[in-house]
């Protein structure tokens, strides 16, 4: 690709022949890249393919072990996140850098010379300024624990531009937002580059690259394998660009892959459902909304969509039904009321809940793979008897789990932290799939999966179907939802304000309940 | 003796809770400062001890207080930078490190002193008081509050100087970050370690002076184990406070009313054991905390040390 | 409160194949462990040679004293028994993320309760009887004193590090006020209980003065290893130790399970006090207060809470600490030396480790 790259004097920041290596991987093998202003320079590539790494050595939390970085053409070493802030590089990071107990203001001040008072005045104006231009808002004595992911983003968004930064990374930052957050970021992002800024974006949605990008590197297994440079990318139109990116990525030329996805199955509407849910209500916390008077029910091989902004109560319903939360209402399992079971007990009796926290709560990280296989049956015949492990017939099963859903581990004793997204949402998928599953939930199981385990977990999810489950499908992404269900529930504000049936007008539809209109 | 409740024995029980409260005072400080930043600080005690240690050593020979609370502070502090090395820049477990540097100081303390004073057992003039004027006069509070070494008078100011560190300065909110959201502090261009390396310097600072100020001006002279579980109080004190300084004077004060009772109440040849007075404020906290049970909102970060890239 | 220990140990413990490579791995563990022994003898020796004793004597001294002679080996051996039960009482609390540091007062009022409890015993019932009923009440004492501590810790999120210190001064004084006003035997001036009469103790072993508690020590340790690496039991409380969230959403009773670690754990430490009475003391006298708690824990974080090797380095302790009382009365060292030395063993230890996984992560890489 190096003729592709142009004269460095105009680059902001260029990478030559960049290398990083860690422990068994190599995680960026000799990686050219030039960002220049007024350039959103987007990054794609799945998971695992070294984007990370690259955003760590640009912001100075990592060195490389070749290669070498220049700024304004001239070779130097970012050593530290504060010399990276100093040479003009911002980077708004994929988990969300703030201090959940200070302010936005104490936040932005972060980083001032330890013996000053903070200087809340120069901010507020200089803040104002910056969010006039931009046309966004910031609550500046707001504590961030009470702010939106998003509006979390846009307060990283200001403190780039408070400390004067050139280049601004941001690092997968649309996999937390709406559909409408995205489209307001990629607004954001044209506004800024067109003040003279540099922008990196990183994503691993080719919708996205195709639609903010003005310039694409597609990096795949460490290495970058190809780019698309601003005259060509303003050549072609954006079907031909994600054909165009599909080949770098895949090899092949295909159609947009997550479109080829087979239409929805029909459900028997005679069969007695599976799930009831009766007016369950749950009381708001200081942390999480309320839900108020939800009810549904779910048939045999039916998947019902829950659609809705993040943080509108999905997390709560979830929690709720599987007995994380407490609530009141009614919730029927084959007609036999289950609300007043515990976790353990509901999980028995066939509803499973697959969390969207994988570590946080879906897995014990430092616990080997196999034994994550069974962490909601500890106690349970065969695999302990009288309630001594047997660790054969742990490891006989765990195999064949791993075999049937192609869990990518070293070993079976690896700790399950250690292997990529994709390959921990296989073990939950096993876990929560195994026999006796009745109802599963599915809150967001494709959140932060690249494109390969997106359509496998997708379809594990259908072949769930298949079998006779019920299965409440959560998603914050309304493609799934229209890709899979047979019908959309919307959510807003912890109640459901309609649920449309999977026909041809249903996006239009479920959109519009999503922005508080009618159906 | 003119009774229990005379106008004297009162004042006495109030100044002798005073020369009680400040060592905790000064350790619970000391502690908050720590654990704000993110490090269990176990080894309190074993800098209290060394620093009452060092304390008396410099004041017995120097025949001044003021170097005898500085040699005690840079105790205190030398036994922190063993501590800020060992856990905070290469990470090792701060429970482990704390509990050995306390059972080490009790014993290199106890054997300095074994072979230094345990034939003459040496003491130290009685402090000098600073009598601030008219309030001095008071009945009861003026000689129970206001008769006290200078040093007293500072360590109460420094609750006031250290609620304005937290919450107006800059240092305040690395610090607050550095306990709370490591990783944000760093990408904020600071260093973490070294913020949290000023915090258990301070500590071993604050925890040296409560020391040198508890063998110098509470007793006078040091012996083994003096410190008695001041530090392990001070941690107390630091965990109920949840962050905030003046609380820590209440609960020091707390404490202090019910050791001078102890003093008081064997003075007045009551026949009652004083460990049961001293088990009245542990019994009025845990009730507390059984009847209000509020959650202590550490910071999350405490006790994990910070490596830059972890995740 | 979240302090990332209990995972890799557990983690370890699983990974610890059969074979080649775990002998080896033992025997590099043994290695990593006696090297920074040595190291840690030499620093402490300096601290001797500082204060004019010969650092060459003294060990000479805490080794015949505390390993090779046999009077001294038996009290080593006895001395490891009230630690052997911390050692495992503190094993199931760390493993299950909860920081019981109220071992010391749940050991004196498992002690006293012993005291108190054994000769009345011992005048209604058979001896052996006696002993057990005496061992059953101490354990339940100490488990009731840690309810509070752990109700709050279970249902209001009260931080059990706060709670534990405050009952352990607590329990202290409560321990003193018992053997000043309550179980004070009238017949001696100096306050203290009643003294069980040596033929009414545990046996010894054999011919020695190796108190059968020992024993006792040993099974319990083990007992407690292989229930939290084998069962079911076990793994539900190194779930809730490394991941109380994860536990919570596998539909585990957390709270129930807070308050049985605590239980145990307690119950434990006020085995230990009982074992140390009815084995080795025979009474309490007031204002004892060994604090071998405090010694205990950082052995048993060296050990990685592995059960066999907490029983080394509770030996380890055993033998610095009886072989230190003896050199301590032979060279006019005071006795305090040895918390100078356990110190300097565990700050070494703790950094070899650290320079072990140091170099076998660059030898990875």
């Amino acid at each position: 690709m190096s003729n592709l790259s142009s004269s460095p004097v105009d680059d902001i920041v260029a990478l030559e022949g960049v290398t990083k290596r860690f422990p068994g991987i190599v995680a960026n093998d000799s990686i050219d890249l030039s960002i220049r202003p007024g350039e959103v320079h987007v990054l794609l590539g799945e998971n695992g393919a070294g984007k990370s790494t690259l955003i760590g050595m640009l912001s100075g939390l990592q060195q490389p072990d070749e290669g070498r970085i220049l700024v304004d053409g001239k070779p130097m070493p970012i050593t530290s996140p504060r010399q990276a802030l100093a040479l003009g590089i911002g980077t708004v990071f994929q988990h969300m850098m703030l201090v959940p107990t200070l302010t936005v203001a104490e936040n932005l001040l972060l980083g001032g010379p330890w013996w000053q008072r903070p200087r809340t005045e120069e901010l507020e104006a200089r803040v104002a300024e910056i969010t006039r231009s931009l046309g966004i808002v910031v609550k500046l004595h707001a504590r961030v624990s009470e702010l939106s992911l998003g509006e979390q983003q846009q307060v990283e968004i200001v403190r780039a531009m408070v400390r004067n930064s050139r280049l601004l990374i941001l690092d997968e930052s649309t996999s937390m937002l709406t559909p409408q957050g995205i489209e307001e970021l990629g607004a954001l992002m044209r506004r800024l580059v067109e003040q003279g800024l540099a922008i990196v974006f990183i994503t691993h949605k080719l919708k996205e690259a195709a639609a903010f990008g003005d310039r694409i590197s597609v990096l795949k297994l460490g290495r970058k394998v190809g780019e698309i440079p601003p005259e060509r990318f303003r050549a072609l139109g954006e079907q031909e660009i994600i054909s165009e990116i599909v080949e770098l990525m895949f090899g092949k030329r295909k159609d947009d892959p997550e479109a080829a996805e087979r239409p929805v199955a029909s459900v028997d509407t005679e069969a007695a459902p599976l799930l009831q849910v009766i007016d369950l209500a749950v009381a708001a916390t200081d942390n999480a909304p309320g839900l108020s008077s939800i009810s549904f029910d779910i048939r045999p091989g039916e998947i019902l969509g829950i659609a809705g902004i993040d943080g509108n109560g999905q997390k709560q319903l979830a929690e709720a039904l599987s007995g994380q939360r407490v609530a009141s209402g009614s919730v029927r399992l084959e007609g036999a009321t289950i609300e007043t079971l515990s976790v353990g007990e509901r999980s028995r009796r066939g509803l499973r809940y697959l969390t969207d926290d994988r570590l946080g709560e879906g897995t014990v990280g430092t616990f080997p793979v196999s034994i994550n296989f069974f962490l909601k049956q500890v106690g349970a015949a065969p695999f302990w008897r009288n309630g001594v492990e047997q660790r054969a017939e742990i490891d006989r099963r765990a195999g064949e789990l791993v075999r049937e859903y192609d869990v990518r581990t070293p070993s079976l004793k690896t700790p399950v932290a250690r292997l990529s997204g994709g390959n921990i949402q296989k073990v939950l998928l096993a876990r929560e799939l195994a026999e006796g599953a009745k109802v599963v939930i599915f809150n967001k199981p494709t959140y932060g999966l690249d494109l390969a385990n997106t359509l496998a977990s997708r379809q594990r999810i259908r072949d769930a179907a298949q079998r006779g489950l019920a299965v409440l499908l959560i998603s914050t992404d309304l493609e799934e939802l229209l890709s899979m269900c047979n019908r959309i529930a919307v959510m807003a504000n912890g109640s459901l304000v309609g649920t449309v049936a999977n026909a041809d007008d249903a996006r239009t539809r479920v959109g519009r309940l999503m922005i508080g209109l009618a159906a | 003796m003119t009774g229990l409740f005379s106008e004297v024995f009162l004042s006495a029980l109030l100044f002798g809770a005073v020369t009680a409260a400040i060592p905790l005072l000064l350790a619970g400080l000391g502690e908050q400062m720590s654990e704000k930043a993110g490090v269990l600080n176990i080894g309190i005690e074993g800098m209290m001890l060394a620093g009452a240690y060092l304390g008396f050593v410099g004041a017995f020979y120097s025949g001044s207080l003021w170097l005898g609370f500085l040699t005690g502070a840079a105790g205190g502090m030398a036994v922190a930078l063993v501590m800020a090395l060992l856990c905070v820049r290469i990470g090792l477990n701060q429970i482990v490190i704390g509990i050995a540097l306390t059972l080490g100081l009790e014993g290199l303390t106890a054997l300095l002193h074994h072979f230094q004073f345990s034939r003459s057992y040496p003491r130290l003039p009685a402090p000098n008081p600073t009598v601030i004027p008219t309030l001095a006069d008071i009945p009861v509070i003026g000689p129970a509050f206001f008769k006290h070494h200078l040093i007293v008078y500072l360590a109460v100011a420094l609750v006031v100087a250290m609620g304005y560190l937290y919450r107006r300065t800059q240092l305040g909110l690395n610090l607050q970050a550095a306990g709370d959201k490591p990783a944000a502090l760093d990408v904020a261009g600071i260093d973490v370690i070294r913020t949290r390396t000023i915090a258990v310097l301070s500590t071993g600072a604050l925890a040296g002076l409560g020391g040198a100020y508890l063998a110098n001006v509470g007793a006078g002279l040091f012996i083994p184990f003096i410190t008695n579980g001041a530090g392990f109080l001070g941690i107390v004190l630091a965990m109920l406070a949840r962050g905030r300084p003046v609380w820590v004077l209440f609960g020091a004060l707390l404490f202090g009313v019910c050791l001078s009772l102890t003093t008081a109440m064997q003075v007045a040849g009551i026949n009652i054991p004083t460990d049961v007075i001293q088990m009245l404020p542990f019994l009025a906290v845990m009730m507390m905390l059984v009847l209000f049970g509020r959650r202590a909102s550490l910071p999350a970060a405490l006790g994990i040390p910070y490596e830059r890239g972890a995740r | 409160m979240s302090i990332d220990t209990a995972p890799t140990a557990s983690a370890t413990a699983l990974d610890a194949s059969s074979g080649v490579a775990a002998r080896r791995d033992i025997l590099r563990r043994v290695l990593m462990t006696i090297g920074p022994i040595l190291a840690a003898l030499v620093i402490a020796g300096c601290i001797l040679l500082a204060v004019g004793v010969d650092p060459l004597a003294y060990y000479g001294y805490v080794l015949e004293k505390g390993l090779f002679s046999p009077l001294g080996i038996q009290q080593t051996l006895t001395r490891m028994a009230p630690l052997l039960f911390l050692a495992a009482g503190l094993i199931v609390a760390f493993r299950a993320g909860m920081w019981n540091l109220g071992g010391d007062g749940q050991f004196l009022l498992g002690a006293v309760t012993a005291a108190a409890s054994a000769p009345f015993f011992v005048g209604i019932m058979p001896a052996w009887l006696a002993l057990f009923c005496a061992f059953v009440v101490a354990t339940l004492v100490a488990m009731i004193w840690s309810l509070v501590p752990a109700l709050l810790r279970a249902y209001q999120g009260v931080n059990e590090i706060i709670t534990t210190l405050m009952m352990t001064f607590l329990g202290t004084s409560l321990a003193n006020v018992l053997v000043k006003l309550v179980f004070r035997d009238p017949g001696t001036t100096v306050p203290q209980t009643r003294t069980l009469p040596v033929e009414d103790r545990l046996p010894r072993l054999f011919d020695t003065t190796i108190t059968s508690g020992l024993l006792f020590g040993l099974a319990a340790i083990v007992i407690v290893h292989l229930v939290m690496t084998r069962t079911a039991f076990g793994l539900k409380l190194r779930i809730v130790g490394a991941n109380p969230r994860a536990a919570v959403h596998a539909g585990l009773g957390v709270p129930g399970l807070t308050i049985g670690v605590f239980a145990i754990s307690a119950g434990l430490a006020g085995l230990a006090g009982a074992v140390d009475i009815i084995g080795v003391q025979g009474n309490v006298r007031a204002d004892w207060n060994p604090a071998y708690g405090l010694a205990v824990i950082p052995a048993v974080f060296l050990a990685r809470m592995n059960g066999f090797a907490a029983i080394g380095f509770v030996f380890l302790l055993s033998v610095l600490s009886i072989g230190g009382e003896s050199a301590a009365r032979r060279l006019g060292v005071p006795n305090h030396f040895t918390l100078v030395l356990v110190s300097i063993v565990l700050i070494v230890l703790a950094l070899a480790e650290y320079v072990d996984h140091r170099y076998n992560q660059s030898r990875k890489a």
